[in-house]
Formats: C-alpha cells, sequence, structure tokens
C-alpha cells in the first residue's frame, strides 16, 4: 500500500495545515497512548512523571513530532530519509513496532479532535497509509 | 466477565446519550468505506462506491450507518453481559453476513476518529481509553460464534 502523488499531496496539505501545532500534537497523542494503552508505559519506566501532560511526556511528543515533520520533507523516499531514526529504533530503543500503530492511531485521533474539518475521510486515508509507511521505515532495520 | 468502573459505566452512558445516530453511524461507515476500501466488498449491491464523494452521499450506506450505529445501543443496555447480548449478532456476521471479524476493529477506530471529531477537546484521554475499552469488548463478542 505504497504513497501515490495523491496520498503525499494530501499530507503535505494537511500538514501545512497542523504543522503550527505540531509540538501540541505530539504531547497530547503521546499523553493519550500512555493513558490508553497503558503497555506502552513499559518503554518509559526511566521517566520521574507519566502523567498527561507532564514535562517528560511534553517534550518527547514534540521530539516525536520532528520526526514526523522530517518524514513528511522525505516522503518521495521514506526508507532512505528515517535511516538514522531507523537503526536508533532497531539497535537502541527497540520498540515493538506493533505499538507504531498505537502512537499512529492516538495522532490521528488527536488531529480529528483539532482539525474536526480538515480531517476529512480522504486526509484520513492519505494519512493512515503515510504513517503506516512512516512506520514501516521505522522498522527497516530491526531484522 | 469484563470489570466497569463508575466513570466507565457513566462515560459509556453519557456518550449514547448524547449521541446523533443519525450523524454519526453514517459518517463512521462511510468514512470505514474511505480509508480501508477492501472493506467495500460487503457492500457489493448498496450501488455507487466509486469514490468518497460518491459514499458520502449514497444514501443506502447512509441507513446502513445507522442501523450499524443502533447495533451499539444493546451492548450499552447490557454492559455487564456484552458477550452473551451479541451471541445472535455474531452468529448472524459469521454464518449470514460472513464478514471478516478484523474488519470490526476497522470500524470501530473510523468510529473512535469521528466521535473524536465531533467531541473535540471533551474527548479527553480517559474517555477516549473508556470508549475503546467498549469497543474493544464489542469487537470481541461479535467474533465469539465464529468458527
Amino acid at each position: 500500500m505504497s504513497l501515490t502523488e495523491k496520498d503525499k499531496t494530501a499530507v503535505k496539505t494537511l500538514w501545512g495545515k497542523i504543522s503550527k501545532s505540531a509540538d501540541a500534537i505530539g504531547a497530547d497523542a503521546l499523553g493519550r497512548m500512555l493513558s490508553v494503552y497503558p503497555q506502552t508505559k513499559t518503554y518509559f519506566s526511566h521517566w520521574s512523571d507519566l502523567s498527561y501532560g507532564s514535562g517528560p511526556v511534553k517534550a518527547h511528543g514534540k521530539k516525536v513530532m520532528s520526526g514526523v515533520a522530517l518524514a513528511v520533507s522525505k516522503i518521495d523516499d521514506l526508507t532512505a530519509g528515517l535511516q538514522d531514526l531507523s537503526e536508533l529504533h532497531a539497535f537502541q530503543l527497540r520498540i515493538d513496532p506493533n505499538n507504531f500503530k498505537i502512537l499512529s492511531h492516538c495522532i490521528m485521533v488527536v488531529i480529528a479532535t483539532l482539525f474536526p474539518k480538515d480531517f476529512t475521510p480522504e486526509a484520513h486515508v492519505a494519512t493512515d497509509k503515510f504513517l503506516s509507511c512512516l512506520a514501516l521505515a521505522l522498522s527497516e532495520k530491526y531484522r | 466477565m469484563v470489570e466497569w468502573t463508575d466513570f466507565e459505566r457513566e462515560t459509556i452512558q453519557n456518550i449514547f446519550a448524547q449521541m446523533d445516530y443519525e450523524e454519526i453511524g453514517p459518517a463512521a461507515l462511510s468514512r470505514c468505506l474511505v480509508v480501508y476500501p477492501w472493506t467495500q466488498r460487503y457492500f457489493g449491491n448498496f450501488g455507487n462506491l466509486y469514490n468518497a464523494a460518491a459514499i458520502k452521499s449514497n444514501p443506502l450506506i447512509a441507513v446502513h450507518g445507522k442501523t450499524i450505529l443502533h447495533g451499539l445501543d444493546r451492548a450499552v443496555k447490557n454492559m455487564d453481559d456484552i458477550k452473551t447480548a451479541y451471541k445472535e449478532l455474531s452468529v448472524l456476521h459469521s454464518e449470514k453476513l460472513h464478514v471478516d471479524p478484523d474488519n470490526f476493529k476497522l470500524l470501530a477506530d473510523c468510529l473512535t476518529i469521528v466521535l473524536a471529531a465531533k467531541l473535540g477537546s471533551s474527548f479527553t484521554p480517559d474517555i477516549q481509553a473508556a470508549f475503546q475499552k467498549f469497543m474493544a469488548v464489542v469487537v470481541n463478542s461479535l467474533g465469539r460464534q465464529y468458527h
């Protein structure tokens, strides 16, 4: 299910509208993920505060969304563009790839709450595909 | 048996008490057909599903979306034994409709997104968690009688 030109345009258009709120989206999505899917907390046992809106959650949400921003800029070749991040996730973080789907879902829920008119079914399918391809590129080096 | 906290029970009752079935049902089903186009396989005789605009304005899909959403009422009224409440519906989806149970989760996810868009910031993480837990139980119960 690779990205068509139509998908890439839809993603870039949506990103244009939401990127100013990227930090807030990241913090909200990550916070929701930790609440709605408590098993994901296992990856953050080293944080002092895992509660929604805490310092570590906000900072990390921002970091995650800068990864998404990078992916948007490298949308024509995600595998090459995300190589360093893939190595990080494969060899150091070793996050089970199933969690990428979970976080992607939370990101889309947040976009829906903040931009209900822009997150049309067409924008939704393009974003879902994009985040799946992003996840695939991130897990490229896993094995 | 599934354990529900008071907060979870209240949340589910509130969501469905305020639910606009006319709007949310069609929106969720049509979104599912656009985002996961392979789900269109179950709607061969529903007419024009050629593109997102056609799906959105298809009157048969709209009616069916409402029907499906009302199908959740049974679970809302029987939260302490959704498994039993959905026994016949599960058999129906398996034996008569031949729906791959993996599709239930896809529709549940679309319903979550539509609800999030409707409720905005009042769709808090705790409310999202309660709603997704409820939908997970429904999805599981609908798949139980498949063999």
